[in-house]
């Protein structure tokens, strides 16, 4: 893995596949945070808003060499050419610079979903419906995230009211203002597996430095050239394979690393 | 009732045959239109589109029509650049349909954003590196140019021409026609480039990315090229459509001919540049990005015949006809090649759109499927009612086909000296 790409201060997430259990934590905790409204009851699994989605993938082999993992992919954060950025018409998607995260601007957005079309990840997600919660949850909306409205696009951005409210307590404690502040995002909080680690580069504590050079960490379809912030590790070489798009080996095997 | 309304020399049919004919376009758009306020109103979980299909009907047959519409702009570059000048026959009737096209797709489009309201965004913070930007541009722009180009010849009525303002207007605005179409084949170069391009440059859609030149991927000048070889062929097409319709004489057959041997020399042109393409992308560009080309064609209906029909079917076989004199002066061969042609661009347009969506391009994806659902299909019908509906009243009560008098007088008085 070249790291060299991000500059130090731009966060990075790496997920752990082979500790993920597919429990759907992260989810949960993701829309929560975010004040994802609950399904309209007419939504799909292709019309639904997840902004943390956890796939199952199998290694494609029968019987006893059939492996199974589940990969969560929340937006991946491209660091070169980023698909969403270019080709949205009215500069409602932009990355920024010095913390590497992808924002989209809802409120800019008049929802053409180009970028989505644009999305190699399928990252991101349109709002089909009003957004609704049932009466009383309300109370239960996060006060840093503004909802949604229909008809516009929205995404995983590293849980961008929780890096503010990082910031903002930085600076109320006297930390000089600084983009490198520590944070944690919902998902990486609630997994119970702690499969997933995030943090800067520039922040050694956070190990994500470390991760990110191990030989089983890999991204997911690197050749694209997008330069991916979302890492994921694996000891399995069919995954790694899989998301590389590498050509399949003759069997699922194992290679520790 | 109206005959002071249809133009000097002109037959056409009785106001309550008319009325016949126009009632059954109106209950269709009607219906459309009641499939559209829903999609409005309700927002598009009235469509069967998805998170992962964000494209559907809508935006294949936008871009087919318009397409189809680039008629316009090719015969007001034949006419007014070229100094084509037998292409006058049929410049108003060209415009009229592209006008009908453009419209009608940004109609649809307006309908197709989930907030049709802040379209105005594009233009306040245009982003200049997004194809998008670029269309939007060009076809509004277009859409003023063309409803400038409609003027006069809405102008020209009997009725409306007594107004003396409005003569002077028209005469005025003929003299700047050829610096509009100027302005005109101009920004439909680009659109249409840019519309080609709006996929081309989808780098995380290998099925549809291509290399180009400079920013523009090549898709951009094989959008222009094609849009260019089957304007002709549309123009053609309606003509005699409203030829057997009306049952008049519009045109001299040799117009039809030459819009015919036009289109069929920059079709055969498009075909070459296609077929390159294709081999360089599924030699070089898709393999680049670990993509083997055989997995696109290997996925349910979608395999390599669509190529096959694309490029030769639909492209090769019809260009070879209508370059081909015999054929091409047969009406019956000149037509079916017409419909050909522009088949084979519908479908490189749903090629472009609708299987470069339906592919999976994550490794561990599937396949997927989409069928438009009936408001989607309605919004669509309204466009073609709607269509209709403005050629019809321009046809019965405009001239656009400036040779129609001449040529059915003369019918008329052959037809009476037989009789004598």
């Amino acid at each position: 893995m070249n790291s060299s790409e991000h500059l130090t201060s731009q966060y990075v997430m790496v997920i752990d596949v082979d500790r993920c259990t597919g429990c759907g934590a992260c989810m949960i905790a993701c829309a929560i945070e975010n004040n994802v409204s609950p399904a309209h009851p007419d939504a799909t699994d292709r019309t639904g808003v997840t902004w943390m989605r956890v796939v199952k993938v199998d290694s494609g082999k029968n019987g006893n060499g059939q492996q199974a993992r589940f990969l969560p992919l929340p937006c991946q954060q491209c660091a070169a050419q980023t698909p969403c950025v270019t080709v949205c018409p009215q500069n409602a998607v932009e990355v920024d610079e010095s913390t590497g995260i992808v924002f989209q601007m809802p409120q800019r957005c008049f929802g053409c979903r180009y970028c989505m079309a644009a999305c190699p990840y399928h990252a991101r997600y349109f709002n089909w419906w009003d957004p609704e919660w049932p009466e009383g949850m309300e109370q239960t909306l996060n006060p840093d995230v503004a909802p949604r409205m229909r008809g516009v696009v929205e995404k995983c951005n590293f849980c961008h009211g929780r890096y503010h409210a990082a910031r903002a307590a930085a600076a109320e404690e006297g930390h000089p203002t600084s983009d490198n502040v520590r944070y944690e995002p919902a998902c990486a909080q609630a997994c119970p597996t702690q499969a997933i680690t995030f943090g800067t580069l520039a922040d050694e504590e956070s190990g994500v430095g470390e991760l990110i050079r191990s030989a089983t960490a890999f991204r997911i379809l690197p050749k694209l050239g997008t330069e991916p912030r979302v890492y994921y590790l694996s000891e399995l070489k069919w995954i790694r394979q899989l998301a590389e798009r590498e050509k399949e080996l003759p069997t699922g095997e194992e290679v520790h690393g | 009732m109206d005959s002071k309304l249809i133009p000097r020399g002109l037959e056409r049919t009785t106001l309550r045959n008319f009325s016949l004919w126009m009632l059954f376009w109106v209950i269709l758009l009607g219906f459309g239109l009641y499939g559209a306020y829903l999609c409005l109103v309700e927002g598009l979980n009235q469509t069967n589109m998805d998170n992962r299909f964000v494209f559907g009907l809508w935006i294949f047959l936008d871009l087919t029509v318009i397409a189809f519409g680039a008629g316009a702009f090719f015969t007001g570059l034949l006419l007014y650049v070229l100094k084509r000048h037998e292409f006058s026959a049929v410049i108003n009737s060209a415009v009229v349909i592209g006008l009908i096209c453009y419209s009608g797709a940004v109609a649809v489009l307006a309908i197709d954003v989930g907030q049709p309201l802040r379209a105005w965004f594009t233009f306040w913070h245009p982003n200049a590196h997004s194809m998008l930007t670029e269309v939007t541009f060009c076809i509004t722009c277009y859409l003023v140019v063309l409803a400038i180009e409609y003027t006069p010849i809405l102008l020209k009525n009997r009725k409306l021409k007594e107004i003396p303002t409005f003569l002077v207007f028209q005469h005025e605005l003929h003299k700047v026609l050829p610096i509009l179409a100027a302005i005109g084949i101009f920004l439909s170069f680009f659109h249409q480039g840019s519309l080609g391009g709006l996929y081309g440059v989808l780098k995380g859609r290998p099925f549809a990315f291509r290399e180009g030149f400079g920013i523009w991927p090549s898709t951009f000048f094989l959008f222009v090229i094609s849009a260019a070889a089957i304007g002709p062929s549309f123009v053609m097409l309606t003509t005699v459509l409203v030829s057997k319709i009306s049952r008049k004489k519009l045109v001299k057959p040799e117009i039809l001919h030459s819009l015919g041997r036009i289109s069929g020399w920059i079709l055969m042109a498009y075909v070459l540049f296609k077929s390159i393409d294709t081999l360089v992308w599924i030699n070089r560009t898709s393999p680049s990005l670990l993509f083997s080309p055989y997995e696109y064609y290997n996925q349910e209906s979608f395999g390599t015949w669509i190529l096959f029909a694309e490029i030769v079917l639909l492209g090769l076989v019809p260009a070879l006809m209508l370059l081909t004199k015999k054929l091409r002066e047969h009406q019956g061969w000149l037509v079916t090649a017409g419909i050909l042609a522009c088949g084979g661009i519908a479908l490189n347009r749903f090629v472009m759109t609708i299987q470069t969506l339906a592919l999976p391009t994550l490794p561990f994806d599937a396949f997927l499927s989409y069928v438009p659902s009936w408001q989607e299909v309605a919004t669509f019908l309204a466009v073609v009612a709607y269509g209709v509906l403005l050629y019809s009243v321009s046809f019965r009560y405009l001239t656009l086909f400036p040779q129609e008098r001449d040529l059915n007088s003369l019918a008329r008085e052959r037809h009476v000296s037989v009789r004598l």
